[in-house]
């Protein structure tokens, strides 16, 4: 089932609205946003593959810390590249959209959040993700001190069954307690 | 690592419910129970790697580690230790590290397992327990066999699991398998083979005939707009998508904090549009479609060609007259025809034809009484509802012992777009870390007493000056309103004077708020916000209520006295020129304030930062107004649509000013509380004062005897009783009725009963509550204890390999 980036069938297009959580219009301005992308040779074939960087060329994500791991956790590419075809684009704001529910944005907010991809949030992890946060600029880093000490009491307070890591319940369980983790967790086109 | 667990096969179990309802059940002993059963089946997966991995490790390993102590728990004094630590990656071999990577709590995340029915997991097991149990007598198999079987077997749990999948979702209807569907974290292309096989018929069958697809595409439309409005925060009338581009630029710049202003702006016009619709439906329309006969021997005869700009500001002259205003509105029942015997007051009508169906004679009167009581009562439920909505989605059951966590993982805004706005971010976030964790680790607590002391004092003293000038503010408005009750002149321009001096007072004074708390620099932000809008709260509820006692204390009591023919009207005009006068410093403000002040710092004091949009202080701008709508709309029915005019400007007005002068704040916002806090602020001060005053004045106050629709009748409330006594005697069945309303509502048993219920109920909803907080904490207990299982199986695991490649080192 491809798609030409010049036309989306209307049978696609419905097919698109009732599995993902976007609207007609959404559809159609991402199906737009995403043919800007392609070169004129692209255009014609079914099913491309936009590679990362061109996918970070996008004004909502170029400037976004978890860019790349973005495009790593909603590519189905065989080579893990990170590349993007149009149904991983849709999906890609369908989970970052107004309508998704709790459990989408947590559960893909949890595998963006996983940069070694092993299934927790380790120690290694929460590292990784304070550092992206803060920026990587010398006046906001974390020191070695604080990171620790971040990091241990990330892990009291939200590891329930003491093995040194965040699983999935327990980031949801996190999750739960701010309301505004789903407006936050939000890209619009 | 986590490619490398399909091939140690796990089924993985759902845990993606947050609830804990399932934590009590079998699911503990199900996640713990495939650790053994999968060792020696992983053993052959990937013998060749194991093997040389463990051979390597038990050189190095602990030789006095003790396995399988009889009791399940923590008995041995080594396994004590070991368990106290966290599962650290480096202590464990490799073969180890596949199990602890296959475990179902880690693999939840990576696969769909949300949907996976219990069916298709003890179907699974079973497989698995069959194939340890024949094996494990032969632990070394050959490799090539088994590295087959492991990808036909990896390739048979995906299909497994799709068709598990699809399975359950032919159980349920077409719509709520979508539902289902939709919510599942597969990607597009796996939902879309789901769908196709799950429902083949229904798919086929759409492609066919045009009818039918228009016919789903019709209701699958409207189940989504249906969702929309479901999914707005408030319940909005329409799905209106009123100025959603101009609202992603702003939070893409500034942030959701300035964005919940926008949005607590755009929820105003739309109350206000109800407002407009309901009252120009009801009551403006059909009066402006027969107005009344001029008032004779008037000296106010104006016509629209003399309608100068003063007045327009003013609300005198030709508006004061116009439908604008209390005044116009008759007492007269409207008919369209009149009966045969009628006097020859309504001789302009046509008689009425028997034949001809009879239009219901509409009395005014009766409609401005019921538009005022039915408006504020829907007004009442939206805001009450939309409160309710907000506290729920930001009350938390379980107090949590720090928030590092959650600022950690939930703090980022993936909706900021441009560089420097993310830069900003960044740097928001590093502070408030760097707060928190300042103030966890220990360090110089003891501030010393005189240091609490001086803090203390300068808190008293700001707090003095705060309240002296609110008291102040609002004596100079009353000093004011009793000097021109002296001299009762009402020029033109000398009205606009207290308006001036209102609008004036509200522009300058939290300004000066802003600075007092500049010089108490309080610790935390949180409660800087806190106070600053408290004190902002206090100087307009102290203004307001100054001048209700003027209107309703003064004027309304002896209108003759001043020479006003309708004090009604006069209050709508006075209400109508706070609004503009309101108006018109606010784009003052944003002109000079915010667009001079930066070209001051820039030029002069030559400094980068630019102004803050202060997001308390506009907030509170915004529900003053709505208040002083609310007060006005029984006075002129047409005020509501000079805020909306005024809202609309307003935002423009407000979003370029953003755009140009002001920067992202550092200081944290935390956007859902405080929009609880301020749809709390719209209901409780603003709307239940207004609401009582509209009572005070239906109920109590006398309506002036020349003009407007309730002349000639004691107090405004009388008018709706005298129609529904008309109705009573042409329905007799209606009197039932009316006993029924008389004997319930006023009689105060029925009120003590109620408030009795409502009581009871909030007292079980509270205990209800504390017991979850209760089971909670139990829970909780109980997972850490699984916790420490789970770490007492894996270091016997380890104990395992190490001892059987200790027998067998060479396979």
């Amino acid at each position: 089932m491809g798609t030409t980036a010049s036309q989306l069938g209307k049978d696609l297009l419905s097919e698109y609205q009732e599995l993902t959580f976007l609207t007609k219009q959404e559809i159609l301005l991402a199906h737009k946003r995403f043919a800007e992308l392609l070169t004129k040779d692209e255009k014609d074939l079914p099913n491309t593959r936009l590679s990362m960087e061109r996918v970070l060329t996008l004004p909502e994500l170029k400037s976004n810390p978890f860019r790349e791991r973005i495009c790593h956790v909603f590519s189905t590419s065989e080579y893990k590249d990170g590349s993007l075809t149009f149904e991983d684009f849709l999906d890609l704001l369908s989970a970052f959209s107004d309508s998704a529910t709790m459990e989408i944005k947590s559960h893909y907010a949890f595998r963006i959040f996983d940069f070694d991809d092993d299934g927790t949030l380790d120690g290694g992890d929460l590292e990784k993700l304070v550092n992206r946060l803060t920026g990587e600029t010398d006046d906001t880093r974390l020191t070695n001190d604080e990171m620790r000490q971040l990091i241990s009491n990330i892990l009291e307070e939200s590891d329930i069954d003491k093995d040194g890591t965040v699983n999935l319940s327990e980031f949801q369980h996190v999750i739960s307690r701010s309301p505004d983790f789903v407006s936050s967790f939000k890209i619009v086109l | 690592m986590a490619y490398s667990v399909s091939i140690c096969q796990i089924d993985s179990d759902s845990e993606s419910e947050s609830d804990f309802e399932n934590m009590g059940e079998s699911e503990p002993d199900r996640s713990s129970f495939p650790l053994f059963g999968e060792p020696a089946a992983s053993t052959q997966r990937c013998p060749e790697t194991l093997q040389m991995d463990v051979f390597r490790e038990c050189t190095g390993t602990n030789a006095d580690r003790l396995p399988f102590p009889a009791s399940g728990h923590v008995s041995g004094e080594t396994l004590d230790r070991e368990q106290m630590n966290p599962l650290q990656r480096h202590r464990w071999s490799a073969a180890t590290l596949k199990v602890l990577s296959a475990m179902p709590s880690r693999t939840a995340g990576m696969r769909s397992a949300a949907v996976i029915p219990r069916r298709g997991r003890e179907s699974s097991q079973l497989h698995r327990q069959q194939t340890s149990s024949c094996d494990s007598s032969h632990p070394s198999r050959t490799i090539p066999e088994d590295g087959e079987q492991a990808d036909m077997e990896e390739v048979g749990t995906e299909e497994n699991k799709k068709r598990q999948l699809m399975l359950d979702l032919r159980g349920l209807s077409v719509s709520e398998g979508m539902r289902k569907l939709r919510a599942t974290p597969l990607s597009l292309a796996d939902k879309m083979d789901v769908r196709r096989l799950a429902f083949s018929d229904l798919a086929e069958s759409s492609l066919i005939g045009g009818n039918i697809a228009c016919c789903s595409s019709l209701s699958v439309y409207i189940s989504r707009t249906w969702r929309h409005c479901q999914f707005s925060c408030l319940p909005v009338l329409t799905s209106l998508q009123l100025w959603h581009s101009p609202m992603k630029r702003l939070s893409g710049r500034f942030g959701t904090g300035v964005l919940s202003y926008f949005l607590f702006l755009r929820t105003l016009l739309l109350f206000n549009l109800l407002l407009f619709v309901i009252f120009g439906l009801f009551l403006v329309f059909p009066q402006a479609v027969n107005p009344p006969p001029h008032p004779h021997g008037s000296n106010l005869d104006a016509s629209f060609s003399d309608l100068t700009g003063l007045e327009l500001l003013t609300g005198t002259g030709y508006i004061s007259q116009s439908v604008m205003f209390y005044g116009y509105y008759t007492n007269t029942i409207l008919k369209t025809c009149r009966a045969a015997n009628s006097t020859a007051e309504s001789s302009h009508l046509p008689v009425c034809d028997t034949d001809k169906p009879q239009t219901v004679p509409y009395s005014i009167p009766a409609a401005y009484f019921f538009t005022i009581a039915i408006a504020f009562f829907i007004i009442c439920v939206i805001l009450v509802y939309s409160m309710s909505k907000s506290f729920g989605r930001s009350f938390q059951v379980l107090k949590s012992n720090g928030n590092l966590a959650v600022k950690v993982l939930c703090s980022w805004d993936f909706k900021v777009t441009r560089e420097t706005s993310v830069k900003l971010q960044s740097e928001k976030i590093s502070t408030q870390l760097k707060e928190l964790l300042s103030e966890v680790i220990p360090g110089e607590d003891k501030k010393s007493c005189m240091h609490r002391l001086r803090r203390l004092m300068v808190h008293l003293v700001a707090w003095a000056t705060c309240l002296a000038s609110i008291c102040l503010g609002a004596m100079a408005v009353h000093y004011l309103s009793e000097a021109g009750m002296e001299q009762s002149l009402f020029k033109d321009a000398e009205l606009l004077l207290l308006s001036a001096v209102v609008s004036g007072f509200n522009l300058l004074l939290p300004g000066f708020f802003n600075l007092c708390a500049w010089i108490e620099n309080h610790d935390s932000p949180s409660v800087r916000v806190y106070v600053s809008i408290f004190r902002n709260l206090l100087l307009k509820v102290s203004i307001v209520g100054v001048l209700c006692f003027r209107w309703l204390g003064r004027i309304a009591v002896e209108p003759e006295s001043r020479g006003l023919q309708c004090w009604e009207s006069f209050v709508g005009q006075e209400l109508y020129r706070l609004l503009l006068m309101d108006f018109v410093f606010t784009v003052l403000y944003t002109f000079l304030g915010e667009f001079l002040w930066r070209l001051f710092s820039k030029r002069i004091l030559k400094r980068k930062r630019m102004p803050v949009f202060d997001i308390a202080r506009n907030v509170l701008e915004l529900i003053y107004g709505q208040t002083l709508t609310w007060l006005g709309v029984l006075f002129a029915p047409l005020l509501p649509a000079v805020q909306i005019v005024k809202l609309f400007v307003l935002f423009y007005m407000k979003k370029s000013s953003l755009m140009l002068n002001c920067q992202a704040s550092r200081k944290p916002w935390r956007a859902s509380q405080m929009t609880t806090l301020f749809i709390s602020l719209l209901c409780f001060p603003s709307f239940l004062g207004a609401a009582v005053s509209i009572t005070y004045v239906i109920s109590t106050i006398k309506p002036s005897s020349r003009c407007g629709p309730f002349r000639n009748l004691t107090t405004m409330f009388q008018s709706g009783q005298l129609w529904a006594q008309e109705l009573e005697n042409a329905h007799p069945i209606l009197s039932r009725l009316s006993w029924a309303y008389n004997a319930v509502l006023e009689n105060p048993l029925f009120l003590f009963l109620a408030s009795g219920v409502f009581l009871l109920v909030i007292y079980f909803h509270t205990q209800v509550v504390d017991g979850q907080r209760r089971i909670i904490i139990r829970l909780e207990k109980q997972i850490e204890n699984e916790g420490k299982d789970k770490k007492f199986l894996i270091t016997n695991l380890q104990a395992i390999y190490e001892r059987s490649s200790l027998v067998s080192p060479h396979r």
